[in-house]
């Protein structure tokens, strides 16, 4: 009964279809209460299906899955009053202006005081100079920010994450990074899917390896680790990564901060 | 249906209004083609054409100029809803508590207030070339009546262009035929004078008793059997295409 309650999302025998093109073979995973779960895979793994799935926005050919104690098939509904969905697919509206995006989210959610909820978000994430732009202005970066941040509003229990920095520059890769895990230390469920391996090790408590439709490895960082012959000791030479010259060249102080670039100039 | 459909769809309503509001030039362009339309029939072509009827060519050619309106607006409809279904906005929103037919019922709605606001710029550069009407109040609310039915008709089936398109260009082409439609039907010359087979076709494809029963109540004309044909095409391609539209909405969503 204790992993009953503590279950935020569990997954069973998961499968699905297209045409003749089998997408999910049988996923199996649970997700706890409170945690960051990555779902890592390549291209065409079905990443983006399992997250569809779980948000209702896709029909399940057969299995169970389970998000908030509710079935996603037969209670879709409150399935969607306990998520929120951001990433790839999830979008923006280009012709509104971040502020009206935000309380576009807010109506929707029919919360009180739209507006302030969206000017707690954009000083959050330092969209508050740009706020009254239309999103068509808006760097990549800016954009997946506002799109995180719509996510948030209403404090959904559980987040999903699709791809959340495909196509994102270094920094504002790490700046989402640090959204993640503010909210994941406020309580909040987050499923993250990724093909960034570097990604699911900065982030997620455990980590599911989602290969041709199917769940090969799933555990924390150590576990998956202890998958390989134990570590050798080997003097290698340590040389920079292209990261660390990115950021000792671009100023080493602004990561994980908002850079001042001049997009953020209104 | 929830208790918050009218809400949700009432934000949802103000969105696309605003997306409207902001590129204006949609309605103009909408309605710049249908007014090229009326000023080349009315003052280069209707010299020659004879109608038959008493009344000044500019009266009897815009019933069918605002078929043309709403046939070219409604391509927007299809173009928004296949923006947002490219861009996502569309799989958020259909991921939130909300009424899902609020989604769609909001683009029908926008495409509604479109629609019309370009059917009234259409009528007033109509009256400032000359079309008048001495039609009563419930005549000219019936016309309006026809109008709305009409558009609600065709954007049902831009809905269902907008949902399935796999192109932006595929989103909107369905609407050239719509806009051809007129020509073929008794909008700009009386049926009467086509030969056989191109007659038989315009005198029984919908356009003809729409344009045929707007024009009687404009002219004051006793409104004869045209209306109720009218009607029953605009109710039945209403009923198809909202039929249609929705299957495919729910095949989206399987």
């Amino acid at each position: 009964m204790t992993m009953q309650q503590v279950r935020a999302i569990h997954v069973h025998g998961l499968k699905k279809s297209y045409k003749r093109l089998e997408v999910l073979r049988g996923v199996d995973f649970d997700v706890a209460r409170g945690s960051i779960f990555a779902l890592l895979g390549s291209n065409g793994a079905g990443k983006t299906t399992v997250v569809k799935i779980l948000s209702t926005l896709l029909k399940a050919d057969a299995g169970t899955a389970n998000v908030n104690e509710f079935d996603v098939a037969a209670n879709a509904a409150n399935v969607r009053k306990s998520i929120s969905l951001a990433g790839q697919f999830a979008a923006v509206d280009e012709i509104l202006s971040g502020r009206e995006n935000l309380v576009l989210v807010a109506k929707l959610r029919q919360l009180k005081a739209p507006s302030r909820i969206a000017d707690d978000l954009l000083r959050q994430f330092s969209l508050i100079d740009a706020a009254g732009r239309k999103v068509s202005t808006y760097s990549g970066g800016m954009r997946r920010r506002l799109d995180i941040a719509m996510s948030l509003v209403g404090n959904s229990p559980i987040i999903f994450l699709d791809e959340p920095t495909t196509g994102l520059d270094p920094e504002a890769r790490i700046e989402v990074w640090r959204a993640v895990k503010e909210l994941a230390e406020q309580g909040t469920t987050v499923l993250l899917t990724t093909q960034n391996l570097a990604e699911a090790e900065q982030l997620a408590d455990r980590i599911a390896i989602l290969h041709k439709g199917r769940i090969i490895v799933n555990g924390t960082l150590a576990e998956l680790k202890q998958l390989l012959p134990s570590a050798k000791v080997e003097y290698v030479e340590k040389q920079p990564t292209l990261e660390d010259v990115f950021f000792a060249i671009v100023g080493a102080d602004d990561k994980g901060k908002p850079a001042p670039t001049n997009e953020e100039k209104p | 249906m929830t208790a918050n459909f009218f809400g949700d769809t009432a934000v949802l309503l103000g969105r696309s209004l605003r997306h409207i509001t902001r590129s204006l030039d949609t309605i103009i362009t909408t309605t710049l083609m249908p007014i090229a339309f009326l000023l080349l029939f009315v003052y280069v072509f209707g010299g020659a054409i004879d109608t038959g009827s008493g009344d000044s060519y500019v009266t009897y050619l815009l019933p069918g100029i605002l078929l043309i309106t709403i046939a070219s607006g409604i391509a927007y409809t299809a173009f928004r809803l296949f923006t947002d279904m490219q861009g996502g906005i569309f799989e958020r929103l259909q991921s939130m508590p909300i009424a899902r037919s609020s989604v769609l019922w909001a683009h029908v709605l926008t495409s509604l207030v479109a629609n019309l606001t370009s059917v009234v710029v259409v009528v007033l550069v109509a009256l400032l070339i000359g079309f008048r009407s001495g039609a009563g109040v419930l005549a000219w609310l019936a016309v309006a009546g026809i109008l709305i039915l009409v558009t609600l008709a065709l954007t049902w089936l831009a809905i269902i262009a907008g949902l399935s398109a796999k192109t932006v260009d595929g989103a909107s082409a369905f609407s050239y035929p719509l806009i051809l439609l007129p020509f073929i039907s008794s909008a700009f010359v009386p049926t009467h004078t086509m030969p056989g087979p191109v007659r038989f076709f315009a005198e029984h494809q919908p356009v003809t008793s729409i344009v045929n029963a707007m024009r009687d109540l404009l002219t004051q004309q006793k409104v004869n059997a045209d209306i109720g044909i009218a009607l029953a095409w605009c109710l039945g391609i209403l009923i198809v295409a909202y039929a249609l539209a929705m299957a495919t909405y729910r095949r989206r969503t399987a």
